[in-house]
């Protein structure tokens, strides 16, 4: 609660802070503000508290995961260096923006009432379809603005209509209290219809905000037309949150109603995990593999989903952390790289590794996390949600996951053979001194959760 | 002078559930086969206001007022939604001086 007081006031404060001639004071002062969210949100371990009749409750897994997105943003930050030098007028109202989504991710993952849950999303959504179009004079933002804004707020409207018919089924809108009505009327040999349908879209809602096939279809295209530093934050922040969210929901309400979307999410998880794989092996473009890639991550975490046993919030935990940290990376280095060469293709990275072996380095490095090669965090994302999957006995969507895994490795590394086995395509890419630190913090935290992943292996 | 949800409940719930879904349904068809950003816009619009009648019916059907506070956040929610949409699409008409989503077809494959 104490962080989505101190965001909100932060994110307010740095609104006037924008009127200042300077630009160069607003990014180090945000990353104060968000080390001090950071920092307050930990103080709140092992110490559950329910605000607002109880609509929202901080416990360890809210804070975990507030904790996530958090890092992810502080992480991204330094990559908007550009903005600075640009003298962008807007750059406060962006970086507020990003202070204001992060109440709306912290809302998703400490929900306990569906009416906050929503609140969350929409707090989310409605400040990435700004930033999604951020860039007003490129066509492809605006038209990945609008899309995503269509898109969304159509999912939205699905969303709001399975919630009522929840709400019609079982009377409340209290998470704990529709598990009990939920499991009674799935036991039963008549299953409410409206229970049934309300469940259905709600599903539809909420996959369409994660990405998640067969709704995932928006993805490519608003990532690619969104700035790449805005995208690095909607393809983590988004997932982590949305996730967790999903998660909840049907940990906790619809853990007794298993026998009604059962069936549905495990197609869905193998639909995700083909097309995210398998679109992402057509591409030429970096930027918009990078878009497939996430679709896929979106099946991986439905695995962990599925298998809802006690390691489930675990392992969500571990791969959202994990992918959050090596995809910024990547991105974040696409960015240095197309403010330069201006393109986003697999091309703009031709012989990074002789002009800019740092840069080549970390990209290999998260490449290798995401495509889940041992010793990266990502490795180890994989095997928990695997290992808490076959719990379960889903042992064949484990085997398609790793069939999927392996179509993975073709295309995380084509960008690492462009990087040192083509020449050149251009001078050496200029890197910040931030960007530089977050870039090295990034690798070693991947390494770390590589190494010795019982560190935050078993936290929840 | 009845009360309010006594007026509402003079007509059976199942109407409110098919008039509701039925707007709903118009909304989504609405969606899907026009291809004008604001009449898109209108639909989505539509499908919100399906929500809060049919939010409104089970809440007074079930004297429980947590789904008419519901209706208000939607209607707070829908107007954020309608001022950074319809600042989208104008960005769009200042660029192109059409609405048409046809005209974008920037972002394929």
């Amino acid at each position: 609660m104490n962080s989505i007081i101190l965001l909100t006031s932060f994110g307010i404060l740095n609104l006037f802070i924008g009127f200042s001639k300077s630009k160069k004071i607003i990014m180090p002062l945000v990353l104060l503000f968000l080390a001090i969210v950071f920092v307050v949100n930990l103080t709140g371990w092992n110490d559950t508290q329910t605000y607002f009749e109880r609509m929202l409750t901080i416990d360890n897994f809210a804070i975990a995961f507030t904790a996530v997105v958090v890092l992810t943003t502080i992480l991204v930050l330094p990559f908007s260096q550009s903005y600075i030098d640009q003298q962008n007028d807007s750059l406060a109202e962006y970086y507020s923006l990003l202070l204001f989504s992060l109440v709306g991710a912290i809302m998703m993952v400490a929900y306990e009432n569906l009416l906050m849950l929503f609140v969350g999303i929409e707090i989310l959504s409605i400040s990435m379809y700004i930033l999604a179009g951020s860039d007003k004079k490129n066509l492809k933002s605006n038209e990945a603005g609008l899309k995503y804004f269509l898109m969304g707020s159509f999912a939205t409207g699905i969303l709001l209509f399975g919630i009522v018919l929840i709400y019609g089924a079982t009377g409340t809108f209290y998470i704990s209290e529709i598990s009990s009505a939920a499991t009674a009327q799935s036991n039963n040999e008549l299953t409410s219809p409206l229970l049934g349908m309300g469940l259905l879209f709600t599903l539809i809602g909420i996959s369409f905000k994660v990405s998640a096939a067969p709704f995932h279809f928006w993805t490519p295209d608003v990532y690619e037309g969104t700035p790449t530093f805005f995208m690095a934050f909607m393809s983590t922040v988004v997932k982590a949150a949305g996730f967790a969210g999903f998660y909840k929901l049907m940990s906790v309400s619809f853990a007794g109603a298993q026998n009604i979307w059962f069936p549905t999410l495990i197609a869905m998880a193998v639909v995700t995990l083909a097309i995210g794989n398998i679109g992402a092996v057509a591409q030429n473009s970096f930027k918009r593999m990078m878009a497939y890639s996430s679709i896929s991550h979106a099946g991986y975490l439905m695995i962990a989903l599925l298998s809802f046993n006690d390691r489930s919030e675990n392992a969500i935990f571990f791969y959202s952390l994990a992918y959050s940290v090596s995809t910024v990376a990547a991105l974040g280095i696409l960015k240095l790289v197309a403010d330069q060469r201006d393109d986003v293709s697999y091309n703009a990275f031709n012989g990074l590794g002789r002009t800019n072996p740092l840069l080549a380095a970390v990209m290999t490095i998260s490449m290798c996390s995401l495509a889940g090669i041992p010793l990266t965090g990502g490795f180890f994302g994989k095997l928990f949600i695997f290992s808490a999957a076959l719990e379960q006995e889903l042992l064949w969507l484990i085997i398609v996951a790793i069939l999927m895994a392996a179509v993975g490795f073709y295309y995380y590394f084509r960008v690492i053979i462009a990087m040192y086995m083509r020449e050149p395509s251009g001078d050496r890419v200029p890197v910040g001194s931030v960007a530089t630190f977050a870039l090295i913090f990034m690798t070693v935290l991947t390494f770390v959760l590589g190494i010795a992943p019982g560190l935050l292996s078993n936290i929840l | 002078m009845n009360e309010i949800p006594e007026v509402i409940r003079t007509i059976p719930l199942q109407y409110y559930l098919f008039f509701s879904s039925t707007l709903f349904v118009i909304g989504i068809i609405g969606v899907l086969t026009r291809r004008n950003a604001i009449i898109i816009f209108m639909c989505i619009e539509l499908m919100l206001n399906a929500v809060n009648l049919l939010l409104t019916a089970f809440s007074a059907y079930r004297s429980d007022a947590n789904g008419q506070v519901f209706v208000f956040f939607i209607m707070a929610v829908a107007a954020a939604e309608v001022c950074v949409g319809l600042a989208i699409i104008v960005m769009i008409y200042r660029n192109l001086r059409s609405t048409d989503i046809n005209i974008l077809s920037n972002l394929k494959w």
